[in-house]
């Protein structure tokens, strides 16, 4: 039974999987010192923001839907938790939970726009991304650089796991964030919901399904998700910056996308759109080992990849459309 | 009735588009004074004309490919990748001889609308959703306009390169004579052949315009050439208006821009009808707003926020679920439409 | 049964858009045990009914009683609470997602705050074994067939407590063979007591399967009978609400076929096929012929017609056109060889909604032209001006979004567009569905007053009556096959033709 699941429909992932254990096998023939665990862990540490903001970006193309605004969410996240640390003095304790709050109430509020007034997911997160990023820049234009005991060990605090090897407190909050989502799209009927409004959303609402809910949720989610990358990548870069993470939406998106979701949704997993964060990683860090190459490259191959992974949704479309075409010709 | 429609498409964004002007006027007395200084024409209407000149330009080519049902979010970095190849190929020309001027033209449209094609490729051949489609080029132009600049931000020293975006002809900014021309030809285009009939139509119902011959995929590649053209040429606008080109920055954000215009101006994202008209009023709704932002004294740090409550709110004003709820007395106008409800049934 | 209280009832129900008085004092009672047909032509307002007992229109007017307790349903999902249960025409399900899934989705088994797999897919094995169906719930379903599809929907629907079963034209996609089945699990459910609503075009099925029949007629409520009291010929009258004699005066003369078979072949094909769709066939087509393609639903009649049109590419087979062999790769092609084609799918693939009656009529032939020799719009005008008249089109008005027309309307200006082009074939897939009585009969007489100046016509239908009215002669189709051609010279009647769509009888 578990054979006929793997069908075309995981072609994606799969082609992810094999891809990245490529690319890593060939960082590691060519660059000494690229074979390393810790380098593998580096992936992690440096990538956990993108981490948590794929996984709510997950669930909205899931959706059919799509978040535009989650890199401004992130800048203004930083924003907030720089200068309410800084300027306003408060505790992280207090910080952390009215950053949370923004984003998601940003998400909410995208997403009863999205379901209340039949906007477009693409038009609402676009404003939501003009928004977030204006107001990251009234807060301050400058950087405003965070010097906090609790941001540093956020920043600089090392997990040992075996041997030297270690990774940072982002990566376990990225892995706590996985492992819930990955329960929630498949144990829970929120998650199941997501799918079904991704295959066809007129059935869901025929169906009963709570669809409007649903999809305030998916964005809710999505908020609150840029936002707690907000903060891991704050503890990353330990300043808020109204520039921060330009154009992560295209990279997030990018992500899920490689991880084998498919862009017109109800298809696809979560695990699959964290192995799309470590493709790009490791194209960043073979970027760093070969060291002639420029940043560039990196767009580039995002660009050549996501060409690959669309055009091959594209077959997946086209074969399962032909078959289902000979079915209904009974 | 379609008439009074397309007057009523309009006519808001005017509406919207002298409030803005007015409220200039509000705080500077002299914001309509046009006056000859040095053989031009200078002014704030003007400024707003020539500062607004690039983005109209994209948002006409944008017009079109949304009116297919598609979208370019490719446009930004076309931008970007014309002016770098714009700079790089007058890098080091001599002032005196006219040629690379040129040269570097022909390179940036013609390799601008190859980028065009590729993206009409992938959407008209291949079938991949525009949204999806011109992301690849989103993503990879930037990169490809950095590797063509070396990352640096390349100033150009070449006289006759800064006349495209900053020259003046007639008294006027040479490039409001650009739109005006690239308007000229969209508006012919899609008025007097049957260009338009047909993109109105492949974006209404793309299955009904091939059973009716009609070959919608060369329509489709077509929309996203010309806007690949228009980019094109806003590239080397705004290029030439800095004297410089900036792989990583140039064209930044100008994909939304244009896509807000074109709402604005009352082409509906689900494609069909579309309003040229329309668009360049959007297009400058969105350039006096950015200009008032400036001239009244707000932190521009705000232009971002007052963008994205106009674009909420233009949104919110075409959605017919929001108009709904705003006045029932609307209600009674929607009584036409009942035959739709009849023809759910029907069917 | 008569002496039960109704499970449900409903009384008086008023249902009204603006402009439109969609139901006016409707009644409709439904017993336990009983498959009770809604009965109506098209705009009846049976699925406004439907809709409104389902909570997806609001009610205007009238009461709705379900085991004697008042009830008021605002959305699907307080129907499927109460009991209310829907199984729609096109299958509402989401194929991306399994059979089980399918099945319990909204309400999944849950232990321990997690939906548990393993149950749900047990119960759901169970639940399809119910209804005759042994297969892997575990599959996405759109790795099955339609009809499997539509039964996995009322597995769904059963999966609730239903007390009410309502099955939306169920069977419009189905063969024989699916329907039969079909209808085995409806007589088992009925036999467990549900009360079932069935909706369906087919007259046969409706004699088959149901005990009572409510008639509407737009939407006024006509009457409720019991199936063996009613009469098929009365209960027809009671749907259309005129004698049928109006269509018989269309018919052709029938005289002429001596004439017919004097004149040029227009078309010849030869070994024309397509794999999974048609299989070889050969059609001959003469100038001023009217060819009628008879067959049941998913026979193949409309992907011969495509074929015809290039609007699929043939795998065998070569056509020619006036003797000259021709390739027809697209609808181009086959325009620019005089070809026209209008679509029995009207809204995907005839009107371009958002354009104007004008626009609309024109754009075939400005295809034809291409980009650049447009049509002025003077002349535009003139065309436009000329076709409403021509077909009675209304609103007269030419610059009218043809969106906002009727079915029956929109239906004249597809056929205005095409013949704007002037053709010399015209194919007609199911021209008359989902338009009211009088549009039918308007185009059936257009149809003979064209082939009488020389235009061949390829008429295909569901309605054997319109096609012996009009056609010289009927290729009659089965399973993907052309299986005989029978010439309408002598009296033959619709039951000589089904004996061809039936096959083996």
């Amino acid at each position: 039974m578990k054979k006929l699941n793997l069908d075309y429909k995981q072609l994606p992932l799969i082609a992810t999987i094999i891809l990245f254990i490529i690319m890593y096998a060939f960082g590691s023939f060519r660059y000494t010192g690229f074979f390393s665990s810790q380098v593998f862990l580096n992936l992690f540490i440096d990538n956990a923001f993108l981490i948590i903001v794929a996984v709510g970006m997950t669930f909205v193309i899931l959706s059919g839907g799509i978040d535009l605004s989650v890199g401004s969410v992130i800048a203004l996240t930083s924003m907030i938790a720089a200068s309410l640390i800084m300027n306003a003095g408060l505790s992280p304790w207090i910080v952390i939970p009215i950053c949370l709050l923004t984003g998601t109430l940003i998400g909410m509020g995208q997403g009863a726009l999205i379901q209340y007034f039949n906007l477009q997911p693409f038009i609402v997160t676009l404003a939501g991304m003009f928004l977030a990023r204006g107001l990251a820049y009234v807060i301050s234009v400058e950087t405003i650089a965070i010097n906090h005991p609790f941001f540093s060990y956020m920043a600089s605090g090392r997990i040992p796991i075996w041997g030297d090897n270690f990774i940072s407190p982002s990566v376990i909050i990225a892995f706590v964030v996985v492992v819930i989502a990955v329960f929630v799209a498949h144990f829970t009927k929120y998650g199941r919901n997501v799918y079904a409004i991704g295959g066809n959303e007129q059935s869901a609402l025929l169906m009963g399904l709570p669809v409007a809910r649903t999809k305030v949720m998916i964005y809710t989610v999505s908020g609150f998700c840029a936002s707690l990358s907000g903060l891991v990548f704050t503890f990353y870069m330990l300043s808020g910056y109204g520039l921060h993470a330009n154009g992560l939406e295209l990279d997030t998106i990018a992500a899920v996308v490689i991880g084998g979701t498919l862009l017109t949704g109800g298809s696809g997993y979560v695990a699959g759109s964290v192995v799309g964060v470590m493709i790009l990683g490791i194209i960043q860090t073979v970027i760093v080992f070969e060291g002639t190459l420029s940043s560039w490259w990196t767009k580039i191959a995002i660009g050549a990849l996501l060409l690959l992974f669309i055009v091959l949704q594209r077959v997946i479309v086209i074969r399962s459309k032909t078959k289902k075409g000979i079915i209904s010709q009974h | 009735m379609i008439k009074s429609m397309i007057k009523s498409k309009l006519f808001w964004p005017i509406v919207v588009l002298v409030l803005i002007l007015l409220f200039n006027l509000f705080f500077d007395r002299g914001f309509f004074s046009i006056e000859v200084r040095g053989g031009h024409l200078v002014g704030s209407l003007i400024d707003i004309l020539n500062r607004g000149a690039p983005l109209m330009l994209i948002s006409i080519g944008m017009t079109l490919v949304i009116a297919t049902k598609g979208i370019d979010l490719g446009v930004g970095s076309v931008i970007a990748m014309s002016g770098a190849i714009g700079a790089m190929s007058v890098a080091g020309a001599a002032d005196d001889s006219i040629l690379p001027l040129f040269t570097a033209i022909g390179l940036s449209v013609g390799i601008c609308v190859l980028a065009g094609a590729w993206n009409g490729l992938l959407v008209s051949r291949v079938g991949v959703q525009p949204i999806v489609a011109t992301l690849i080029l989103m993503v990879a132009g930037r990169g490809i306009a950095q590797l063509i600049t070396g990352g640096q931000i390349t100033t150009v020293y070449y006289e006759p390169y800064s006349y495209i975006g900053g020259g003046y002809l007639f008294l006027l900014p040479f490039s409001i004579f650009i739109v005006a021309a690239v308007f000229a030809i969209a508006m012919f285009l899609t008025r007097k052949t049957a260009i338009g009939l047909f993109i109105e139509s492949v974006g209404s119902n793309p299955d009904a315009s091939r059973l009716s011959g009609i070959n919608s995929k060369n329509i489709i590649l077509m929309v996203y050439i010309f806007s690949g053209f228009c980019a094109a040429i806003g590239g080397l606008i705004l290029s030439s208006n800095v004297a410089s080109a900036d792989g990583n920055n140039a064209g930044l954000w100008y994909e939304l821009d244009a896509i807000l215009a074109v709402v604005i101006g009352g082409t509906s994202l689900m494609g069909g009808r579309f309003f040229l008209m329309g668009t360049l009023v959007g297009a400058l709704i969105i350039q006096s707003l950015t200009t008032t932002i400036y001239s009244v004294g707000v932190p521009t740090e705000y232009n971002l926020v007052v963008k994205a409550i106009v674009v909420l709110i233009v949104c919110l004003l075409q959605s017919p679920e929001f108009r709904k709820r705003l006045t029932g007395a609307f209600g009674s106008k929607k009584g036409v439409k009942s035959t739709k409800d009849k023809g759910v049934t029907l069917s | 049964m008569q002496n039960q209280t109704p499970r449900l009832a409903m009384e008086g129900i008023v249902k009204e858009f603006p402009g439109v008085k969609a139901l006016s004092d409707v009644n409709f009672q439904l017993f336990p045990g009983e498959v009770h047909a809604l009965m109506g032509e098209n705009g009846a307002g049976k699925s406004t009914l439907i809709k409104v007992l389902t909570g997806v229109y609001s009610i205007d007017g009238g009461t709705v009683t379900l085991e004697g307790n008042p009830i008021h349903v605002n959305s699907p999902l307080e129907a499927q609470e109460l009991g209310i249960s829907t199984v729609y025409q096109e299958v509402n399900l989401c194929t991306n997602l399994s059979v089980v899934e399918n099945i319990f989705i909204g309400r999944q088994i849950m232990k321990k705050g997690r939906i548990d797999w393993k149950e749900m897919n047990r119960q759901a094995d169970e639940l399809l074994k119910r209804l005759n169906l042994n297969i892997d719930v575990t599959k996405l379903l759109s790795s099955y067939s339609v009809a499997m599809q539509q039964m996995i929907a009322i597995a769904r629907a059963l999966n609730v407590q239903a007390k009410v079963l309502i099955l939306d034209e169920p069977t419009s996609s189905l063969d024989r063979d699916e329907v039969n089945q079909l209808f085995d699990v409806i007589r088992n459910l009925q036999k467990e007591g549900l009360a079932i609503v069935f909706v369906s075009h087919f007259l046969d099925q409706i004699y088959e399967i149901s005990n009572r029949i409510t008639v509407l007629r737009n939407g006024e409520w006509i009457g409720e009978y019991m199936t063996k009291d009613l009469p098929r010929l009365e209960l027809v009258e009671k749907m259309i609400g005129k004698e049928l004699n109006e269509l018989t005066s269309i018919s052709k003369g029938k005289g002429d076929e001596v004439q017919t078979e004097k004149r040029e072949s227009f078309m010849e094909v030869e070994n024309l096929s397509k794999t999974g769709n048609i299989q070889p066939f050969n059609l001959d087509i003469h100038e001023g012929e009217i060819v009628g393609l008879a067959g049941l639903l998913g026979s193949g009649r409309t992907e011969l017609a495509r074929l015809l049109f290039g609007a699929d590419k043939p795998d065998t087979g070569e056509i020619k056109i006036k003797g000259v062999k021709k390739q027809l790769n697209s609808p181009k092609q086959a325009i620019a060889n005089r070809i026209a084609f209008c679509s029995e799918d009207r809204k995907a693939e005839g009107i371009i909604p958002e354009l104007t009656i004008r626009e609309n009529m024109i754009l075939a032939m400005q295809g034809t032209k291409g980009w650049f020799r447009f049509i002025p719009k003077k002349k535009q005008i003139e065309i436009a001006d000329e076709y409403v008249e021509l077909l009675n089109i209304n609103p007269p008005n030419p610059e009218q979004l043809i969106k906002n027309l009727s079915g029956g309307n929109q239906q004249k200006v597809m056929l205005a567009r095409w013949l704007i082009t002037n053709p010399e074939l015209l194919i007609l897939d199911e021209p008359t569905r989902g338009i009211d009585i009088g549009a039918k009969t308007e185009i059936m007489k257009l149809m003979v007053s064209l082939s009488e100046k020389g235009m061949s016509i390829l008429f295909v239908s569901s309605e054997l009556d319109e096609v012996l009215r009009t056609c010289d002669k009927i290729a009659v189709l089965r399973d993907r096959k052309k299986v005989s051609e029978i010439s309408n010279k002598d009296h033959k009647t619709q039951h000589d033709i089904m004996k061809e769509m039936a096959g083996g009888m």
